[in-house]
């Protein structure tokens, strides 16, 4: 163990909280936004500490919404609460289940046309929704799928990253437990629930972390694939509403959005920091 | 391409098992970009009635717009500038978290969290903080003379987008970084302190040297990040102004094909964009992933 001066340990401590402060001051101030009145909003300066209409707030953003979320008719947060919880939900898991059984398939087998499989996901790592956007919404829009959850999630349904972490994971399962499943008389779909799914708990975790992330954050595709406002993510939500002039915004509301748009993938990680950090940091390479 | 020894016997089983996902793909990623291919070497009307084969024209004519070079160069701009800083502020932060022992949790709970934070979010939180109209930090740098203005000023939005893709990426980085230092072995560290090295120069004679993998990872990550991810930051704060200073390649992209209906011309840059992804996964791959065996 090497022990520094205090001297060093000490600017060590201050130096992380610095950065710490620095990581945290724009949430903070979203924070102290939703909880005052619009016009305290507009003082100069703002006041950096909470007011007092955090449910007042908080009831509206959630319940009525603000201006820009479609005039008269405007939807509040809960209903796109809702609909980023089910996009983020619906890419999760159908990233995870065709990958999982897509590298079982792959690993597990021999069968002509397995390594085509392989390069054809692998491509898949360098077509990202933004350089074929255009076709895709054309091929969406001819399958009559926009404004859908169907035409939302199907083309972000598929991962590189999922589908080779399962591989490389399963290709460190030792023979010998194949081998004994077989012998015991376990035919492939039986040693892929009874065996391979409960042994492949951590890189599902992993992946259950990163791509709720990635869903609950999509903006181009939904911004594209839909136009009914009753479809809107909160990543949609609030990029409407600020729309309008950064004065006529509703700073309050939007804040109070903003904030419960970070919620569910922040306390997800948070939750499952330890199995993500050490599957992100082996697994991504 | 390696595969297991033991494995199982059945012949259509592992077709069915891949069919969802080599359909997905086919359907949702293989048809559309043949289509860009196909869009890129035709000129269609913007209500697709008519299609003229028109070769390279597309491309001729979109390289030869000043504007599509420019956001060639604006997205390069973007991604060197986000690279290093997040990767800068990652190293320092991670460096000294690894050096505090147990006490570090709480800093790095707190460090990783923008990790979850979308990049439209990371983009709304600090437009607040710098709006002319109700920023705080927009309000202390007047304090210094400082007219902050990103609608206005070009150099100010450019900042702004890199400010806020920094401060979301810092976590990535951050994690990657710190796995990487404690993979170091303490040996290695403590024999050089035991030489009289301290803390500074350990880092750099050995730490640094032994995170260079790393290092070109985090590059090659920061780099498919900021050409991708940064649109929705760019498409909600500067609409890629002012004057085209923050129109990156992916965001003219959207411009061109849903504002502009210029389906030729966008299906071109989606063509040149995909070469640009491909050279930079190319060299992930040569250089990244050289332990790794398909």
């Amino acid at each position: 163990m090497i022990t520094d001066p205090v001297r060093v340990r000490i600017v060590r401590h201050a130096a992380l909280v610095v950065g710490c402060t620095v990581v945290m001051v724009p949430i903070y101030m979203a924070f102290v936004a939703s909880t005052l009145e619009l016009a305290q909003i507009f003082e100069r300066p703002m006041p950096l500490f909470p007011g007092r209409q955090f449910i007042r707030n908080y009831v509206q953003a959630l319940v009525v919404g603000g201006r820009g979320l479609g005039g008269a008719r405007a939807i509040g947060a809960l209903t796109m609460v809702q609909n980023s919880m089910i996009l983020a939900v619906g890419i999760t898991v159908s990233k995870i289940v065709i990958s999982l059984f897509s590298s079982f398939g792959i690993v597990f087998f021999r069968f002509p046309g397995r390594s085509v499989v392989f390069w054809l996901v692998l491509v898949t790592l360098m077509l990202p929704v933004e350089v074929r956007i255009v076709p895709t919404y054309q091929l969406v829009s001819d399958l009559r799928l926009l404004n859908s959850f169907a035409g939302l999630i199907m083309p972000l349904a598929v991962s590189a990253t999922a589908t080779f972490l399962f591989r490389q994971y399963f290709m460190t399962i030792p023979d010998e437990i194949v081998e004994a499943a077989k012998v015991d008389g376990a035919g492939p779909m039986r040693f892929f629930t009874s065996i391979l799914l409960p042994m492949s708990r951590t890189p599902i975790a992993t992946l259950v972390v990163i791509q709720f992330v990635y869903g609950w954050n999509q903006y181009l595709w939904p911004l594209i694939a839909t136009t009914d406002r009753r479809f809107w993510t909160l990543m949609l939500g609030l990029s409407r509403m600020l729309a309008t002039a950064d004065h006529q915004a509703d700073w309050h509301i939007v804040m109070a959005i903003t904030i419960i748009a970070m919620i569910p993938p922040v306390a997800l990680v948070l939750s499952m920091q330890k199995q993500f950090v050490k599957g992100l940091t082996e697994s991504d390479k | 391409m390696v595969g297991k020894r033991v494995i199982f016997g059945n012949r259509r089983l592992p077709y069915l098992l891949v069919a969802p996902e080599v359909v997905l793909v086919l359907v949702f990623f293989i048809f559309p970009a043949a289509q860009a291919l196909l869009q890129s070497v035709f000129r269609e009307d913007a209500f697709g009635a008519s299609r003229v084969f028109v070769g390279f024209e597309n491309f001729r004519r979109v390289l030869s717009d000043p504007r599509y070079v420019r956001s060639i160069w604006t997205t390069i701009g973007f991604a060197l500038a986000v690279a290093g800083s997040t990767m800068t502020i990652a190293l320092f932060l991670s460096a000294v978290a690894n050096n505090v022992g147990k006490r570090a949790t709480a800093y790095k709970t707190i460090i990783i969290s923008p990790y979850a934070v979308a990049p439209l979010v990371a983009g709304i939180l600090w437009f607040f903080l710098f709006s002319p109209a109700v920023g705080v930090v927009a309000y202390g740098l007047r304090g210094f003379g400082v007219q902050w203005n990103h609608a206005i000023v070009p150099l100010h939005a450019f900042s702004l987008v890199v400010i806020a893709a920094s401060w979301q990426r810092i976590a990535y980085n951050f994690l990657f970084y710190l796995g990487g230092m404690q993979s170091v072995p303490d040996s290695l560290v403590e024999s050089a302190a035991i030489d009289g090295a301290g803390p500074k120069l350990r880092f750099w004679q050995i730490v640094f040297p032994l995170l260079s993998p790393t290092t070109f990872f985090l590059l090659i990550m920061n780099f498919i990040y900021t050409f991708f991810e940064t649109f929705p930051i760019i498409h909600q704060l500067t609409q890629g102004g002012p004057s085209n200073a923050t129109a990156t390649m992916v965001f003219r992209i959207y411009r061109d094909g849903f504002r502009g209906l210029d389906f030729g011309g966008s299906a071109a840059q989606s063509v040149l964009l995909m070469g640009f992804v491909i050279a930079v996964v190319a060299l992930q791959f040569r250089f990244v992933e050289r332990k790794v065996v398909y």
